[in-house]
């Protein structure tokens, strides 16, 4: 065991002594999380809307106007039948259609209850999210007026989001960040510090030594499993404090999650340390194998309903995929895990084979 | 039992013939070269032996033990030092040595008294990052890492390639002076001149061992009578003296040119005669007693020959 800490310690002298290592462990993470957060616009400006009113009675037409008056909001067109709203989508005129049931008036004195459907171009996620959040809260106050003045009269609205109907929420850049950082410090950092030692020679001293494979191999993963926990830590953090990004669910659940998510990213890790020769080829295998799949094909940013049929395959072995989901009912649903169970499970899988095939590969020799 | 035995062993690799129906013995505390210019399998041979390469076929046996089958309890008895440097140049050098002590289960301090001829030598810088040490003290710091776990049997590969003269030659005393604590060196090394700091030697060639025996036992088997020219202009020399008939080598060796006759014929006065008749000038002709290089040629002269 003195053994083994010897070993981990000598690990956290590299990482600290590398002033490159060290930026790209602390500094990459929190400029990430900035960039990310800061793209993702906040705020919309005069959103064109549409409206489909079916019932075109008082009611309705006072709630239009207050929706017109809105000061971000511009009503910019009146549709005459669902139909219309696809073509108006598509040609990116409008982002919203607020859509008012068949005697709405009506239904709201006799049933209390009314139906506004919010229907969202959610092509531009962040934006309907946000459109979304405007609307409902123009409605809710107008449930809340006529509530004070005649009790039970209750408009329900139920939001459609179009194109992406499981819309891929703005707050997505947290988890989508996490998924991203971690799989890059994780693989990337603990495949070259494996490469690096094969490559200085200095395996080969270790190999003589009494160190057990799984010593070497554990050492090597234990500083960095550390330090990225950290750093999944920081970035919920920043998530939460700078741009208010909510956690919904449990936070054990949630560091649980992230600990296993890490734990595959290092097994994926020592597995391209296993094939990779030296440390260009390590990184190339982490860069290009590894993190641009983790951004594009995951479902981070770009829905992956909406990607071509032999891309949502691919997608299926992209490990960041079930990381997001899992993450994304947690934080952003808060949800438990009889809903993302078969997500965990695919993780658990994928570091049991990763590991596997590392400590099948892994060379107690030279070759 | 000889701590090292080695029979019939071949390595290859893909074509290259790395190891050729090698075998040697190397007995306990015994103070051991491997001589022989790059590519000899020098290192192949080595590694073979600290269980690092798996042999083609051939019996190894070290320190009693299988390095196939039991790489796990040789890998204990085992301190290897690499030919290339291979410690952490991040690290300084106390936490270089502190590892390594740590990771064989042991301390500095324990093993003190064995690594002190060594590593006092270096200790004033021991604060130093390993990778800012001069070459000479690279190799102390290796050689201490390689100590520190009071090995029984201490393999260096090639530990003074790289390394200047006189560091070279401190080197050397320290490998006789860690001998006396009873551990068994086996050392390789090109450069022949260091041959003779040995106990016993192998000359190896192409994956061959063309002699054995302790440097003594190598030189005295030089037959033939062995001529020392020195001259101002050697290129020249060399190129009169390869038309001379009754020599069987004629080599330079820096300033000076060893001349190997086929047989007793052929003398100091026969030299010097032909040297007068080609109008060479200014060189002295002296017989002399062959050194570990003249027998390393000669074999290998004989070898390709034949």
């Amino acid at each position: 065991m003195n053994r083994f800490i010897g070993f981990i310690h000598k690990e956290f002298l590299h990482i600290f002594r590398d002033v490159r290592t060290m930026m790209i462990l602390f500094l990459i993470p929190v400029f990430q999380i900035l960039i990310f957060g800061y793209v993702v616009k906040n705020e919309v400006k005069d959103a064109k809307i549409a409206i489909l009113d079916l019932s075109k009675d008082d009611v309705t037409t006072e709630i239009i106007a207050k929706l017109d008056a809105a000061e971000d909001i511009e009503v910019v067109k009146y549709l005459n039948a669902y139909d219309e709203i696809d073509g108006e989508f598509r040609a990116n005129k409008i982002k919203a259609v607020v859509v008012f049931e068949n005697g709405f008036a009506n239904k709201l004195t006799k049933d209390k209850n009314a139906n506004v459907q919010i229907v969202l171009d959610a092509s531009d996620p962040n934006l309907a999210n946000i459109l979304n959040s405007y609307t409902t809260a123009i409605l809710n106050n107008y449930n809340k007026e006529n509530n004070i003045n005649a009790s039970g009269v209750n408009i329900v609205f139920d939001t459609k989001m179009w194109f992406n109907e499981n819309i891929s929420s703005a707050y997505m850049f947290v988890p989508g960040s996490m998924a991203l950082i971690l799989m890059v410090i994780t693989a990337l950092m603990s495949s070259i510090s494996i490469v690096k030692e094969k490559e200085t020679g200095t395996m080969e001293i270790l190999l003589v030594s009494p160190l057990k494979p799984v010593q070497i191999i554990l050492g090597k993963l234990a500083p960095y499993a550390l330090l990225s926990a950290i750093n999944a830590f920081s970035i919920v953090l920043i998530g939460n404090i700078v741009f208010g990004v909510p956690v919904n669910g449990s936070w054990g659940l949630l560091i649980l999650t992230s600990f296993l998510y890490i734990m595959m990213a290092l097994s994926l890790g020592v597995l391209v340390s296993t094939i990779a020769k030296n440390q260009q080829t390590a990184m190339f295998i982490s860069m290009f194998v590894l993190m641009l799949p983790t951004m594009l094909l995951s479902g981070f940013i770009f829905p992956i309903e909406n990607m071509p049929v032999v891309l949502q395959y691919i997608s299926k072995i992209v490990p960041a995929k079930y990381f997001l989901i899992a993450i994304k009912n947690i934080m952003l649903k808060g949800q438990g895990i009889p809903y993302f169970w078969k997500e965990l499970l695919v993780l658990i899988g994928m570091v049991v084979l990763f590991i596997g095939i590392s400590v099948k590969k892994f060379k107690i020799r030279l070759d | 039992m000889n701590e090292i035995e080695i029979h019939n062993l071949y390595k290859s690799y893909g074509p290259t013939k790395a190891l050729d129906n090698l075998s040697l013995s190397v007995e306990k505390n015994g103070f051991y070269g491997l001589i022989g210019p790059d590519g000899a399998g020098k290192s192949s041979l080595m590694r073979i032996i600290t269980s690092l390469l798996l042999p083609d076929s051939g019996s190894v046996i070290v320190g009693g033990l299988d390095p196939v089958k039991d790489y796990k309890k040789l890998r204990l008895k085992l301190g290897y030092m690499p030919g290339k440097f291979s410690l952490y140049q991040d690290l300084s050098v106390e936490e270089n040595l502190k590892f390594f002590a740590r990771v064989f289960g042991t301390t500095i301090e324990e093993n003190y008294h064995l690594i002190k001829p060594v590593y006092s030598q270096i200790e004033p810088f021991k604060n130093r990052r390993a990778g800012k040490l001069s070459g000479g003290m690279k190799q102390k710091l290796a050689l201490s890492c390689a100590l520190v776990h009071k090995p029984e049997i201490l393999i260096l590969d090639e530990p003074t390639t790289g390394v200047d003269a006189v560091s070279r030659r401190e080197f050397w005393d320290m490998l006789a002076e860690i001998r006396k604590s009873g551990i068994t060196i086996l050392v390789s090394t090109p450069y022949m001149e260091e041959a003779v700091l040995c106990d016993k030697i192998s000359l190896m060639f192409d994956g061959k061992v063309v002699d054995s025996g302790s440097p003594d036992d190598i030189t005295s088997g030089f037959k033939n009578n062995l001529f020392i020219i020195k001259s101002a202009n050697v290129p020249l020399l060399l190129n009169v003296l390869r038309g001379m008939e009754g020599l069987k080598s004629v080599n330079s060796f820096g300033q000076t040119i060893h001349v190997v006759a086929d047989s007793s014929e052929t003398g100091k006065p026969e030299i010097e005669e032909f040297l007068q008749k080609n109008n060479v000038s200014g060189c002295s002709v002296e017989q002399s007693p062959a050194g570990i290089e003249d027998c390393f040629i000669d074999h290998i002269l004989t070898n390709t020959t034949t």
